[in-house]
């Protein structure tokens, strides 16, 4: 197994510490897949209750000058690793004027994923930081649990406000309730409800528009007015919006009613999923 | 004692204090001829902390009403920093600060002069106390380093708030190594992160030690120091010895001086994490002259000895003069603390974590030589 990986360029820089810093404030633990052509972070809640899931991908052209790796074998040419992602995302807090970033899995007194950095100086003189992540690779009898969620058949698929609005509609709502009710229908309708034995708070999104459905011959039959609904708890969904540091080029939610939320997130050339199960409608 | 400190240099108090505060409890306050000494040692008495503000720094100082002893006094650091809490409040709007002493009143007055006349008094209560200081010697430590304390700010930055201690020391190429320091036990499940600056020698003033040479402390108080020393924009000055021996970190310039005495780790198990193989390892020097029982328990004991020597003075003779004790007190005469319990005391914990210094005590001829050996050390195992 061996990795090793570099960037050079400032903005790419950037964005990889962008990347890492939202990884980091949504789950304590991550685990990052590498493979020759991608990098995925893998968010996974094991609540027994069912946990929220976030799939995060980039491609690793866009951000690193070099990029080499070998996985287990030929036919498994991956690598699945455990670490905390605070770790790697202070790490990378460091490199803010970086020359150089270097990447690679070492094994020094424990397995760890070294990040070197080599800064700019005022003085001109070398300067390199260096963090040695503990990491945990992770057998291959447990890949099976880390694969790329399918993406179900959306009831109705609809655009996302601007989630800083959101975001903030859902905190407020967090005070009254933690279990949110999310509507939505294909004339771009999108309601965000919470309610109490007192109070029933909705917010209405009106003229978000859908994407073109996948399978027209279900929307055929359906009122277009017709709403969907999925009760989630809004715990799980809030982290994932207070991580959204700068508005998506996409934000697209699935809803399947009754069953889950798929969030479908598109910053540049990282794209970010993420599935909330749903919880029992009342 | 009455002096007054006008304009920055207000501020530049303030800053002291603020970095002493990072150390102690209680602020040790010690006006003597060569000026205003503010003094400060952590609870476990592995850290130390002195600054010196010359007669200069003040627009008035007066160590002494005439006919008078010089006064010293122990106040709580969390109300005395209380007054200088704010930083930004201390710049804009104090011109004067006005700082007195006297037999008669009971407190330590605290006056500040503000912009349009307004005027804070605060009244301390304070203790007598004894003179604080700690036996070093910079004359004695073999390794320098110095460097401005931008790039030893800068270089401690990449390092988590939380971690406890670091490394320091030279590695190969007579690059200077700060790494986060893991303590052993820590083995198997929750490892953290190791951080690690490396920096070339052409960043320091003054680089002299061996390579492979290196000394583990704490980074909580070097951070208090330098945060002053960047404020004052002044080169701090390392001074070691061998792990185990205390650091010293020195700031000076023509207006004050300070000093930083802390504890260095010494580690028994061959470092792990040595900075190259030459690391030079110290088999604990300063034990040989201990009684037994005491001796035993170290040498059995997982020891993080952190270890500076101590003494506190009594009477009015100029303290400031250092006694040329060496820093590990050998033959154990003079060391002798009418405050510590003599050694086997039953029921006192074993030094499992060892980060003391020693205090002792001169009440030079009116002492009696070479009793049992006292408890130098606490049990400080503050970060469980």
């Amino acid at each position: 197994m061996k990795f090793r990986a570099k960037i050079v360029d400032a903005a790419c820089l950037n964005h990889f510490t962008r990347v890492s810093n939202m990884i980091a404030k949504l789950a304590r633990t991550c685990t990052l897949r590498i493979s020759p052509e991608k990098l995925n972070f893998i968010l996974w809640d094991r609540q027994p209750s069912g946990g929220a899931s976030t799939w995060c991908e980039l491609e690793q052209e866009n951000f690193f000058s070099e990029f080499q790796m070998e996985g287990v074998s030929a036919e498994n040419n991956v690598i699945y690793l455990e670490l905390t992602s605070e770790n790697l995302s202070r790490a990378l807090k460091t490199a803010q004027n970086a020359r150089t970033l270097k990447i690679k899995l070492t094994n020094k007194h424990f397995p760890c994923l070294t990040v070197s950095i080599e800064l700019l100086s005022v003085s001109n003189s070398s300067r390199i930081v260096t963090h040695d992540i503990p990491i945990k690779v992770i057998p291959r009898k447990l890949w099976k649990d880390l694969q790329e969620p399918s993406v179900p058949d959306a009831d109705v698929s609809i655009y996302l406000p601007v989630l800083k609005t959101m975001k903030s509609v859902l905190e407020k709502m967090k005070n009254i309730s933690n279990h949110l009710v999310i509507e939505a229908n294909l004339n771009g309708e999108l309601n965000l409800k919470v309610e109490t034995e007192l109070v029933c708070v909705t917010t209405h999104f009106r003229d978000l528009g859908n994407p073109p459905l996948a399978s027209d011959d279900a929307s055929l039959d359906r009122d277009p007015a017709e709403m969907v609904a999925v009760l989630v708890d809004i715990r799980k969904l809030l982290p994932f919006l207070a991580g959204q540091q700068v508005n998506p080029t996409k934000a697209l939610c699935n809803v399947v009613a009754g069953r889950m939320v798929h969030l479908d997130v598109l910053h540049e050339d990282v794209s970010l999923q993420c599935f909330i199960p749903a919880l029992a409608l009342a | 004692m009455k002096c007054v400190v006008t304009g920055s240099n207000v501020k530049v108090l303030g800053k002291a204090v603020h970095s002493l505060s990072r150390i102690g409890d209680e602020l040790y306050l010690e006006p003597l001829d060569d000026g205003l000494s503010l003094r400060t040692v952590n609870s476990s008495r592995s850290a130390y902390a002195c600054f010196l503000f010359a007669p200069l720094f003040f627009q008035q100082y007066q160590p002494s009403t005439p006919g008078q002893d010089l006064l010293r006094c122990k106040i709580l650091m969390k109300s005395f920093l209380s007054i200088f809490r704010s930083l930004a409040m201390l710049e804009k709007t104090v011109e004067k600060c006005c700082i007195s002493l006297n037999d008669r009143s009971s407190c330590l007055v605290v006056q500040l002069h503000c912009k349009y006349g307004v005027r804070k008094t605060h009244n301390l209560s304070f203790q007598d106390c004894e003179s604080l200081q700690a036996v070093f010697n910079l004359a004695s430590c073999p390794h320098v380093l110095r460097a401005p304390a931008r790039i030893l700010g800068e270089a401690v930055l990449p390092f988590p708030p939380a971690l406890a201690e670091v490394t320091l020391g030279i590695g190969r190429g007579r690059r200077v190594i700060l790494r986060s320091y893991q303590e052993e036990e820590a083995e198997s499940t929750s490892k953290a992160m190791v951080t690690e600056m490396s920096i070339g020698e052409e960043d320091f003033q003054q680089l002299q030690a061996p390579e492979g040479m290196g000394i583990t402390f704490c980074l909580k108080e070097f951070r208090g120091l330098l945060s002053f020393a960047e404020s004052a924009n002044l080169p701090v000055s390392i001074h070691f010895d061998a792990p185990g021996r205390p650091a010293i970190f020195s700031i000076e310039d023509s207006l004050l001086d300070g000093h930083f005495v802390l504890a260095t780790l010494l580690e028994l198990d061959p470092p792990t994490q040595d900075l190259s193989s030459s690391k030079h390892h110290q088999p604990m020097p300063q034990l040989q002259s201990h009684s037994t029982p005491y001796q035993d328990n170290f040498a059995n004991d997982d020891i993080d000895s952190y270890m500076i020597a101590m003494e506190t003075t009594v009477g009015s003779e100029g303290s400031r003069a250092l006694p040329s004790v060496s820093l590990m007190p050998g033959p154990h005469s003079e060391e002798e603390d009418n405050e510590a319990e003599p050694s086997p005391v039953p029921g006192t914990p074993p030094p499992k974590k060892f980060r003391s210094l020693f205090f002792g005590s001169i009440l030079a001829p009116t002492h009696s030589p070479q009793g049992p050996s006292p408890v130098l050390a606490e049990d400080s195992d503050g970060e469980g």
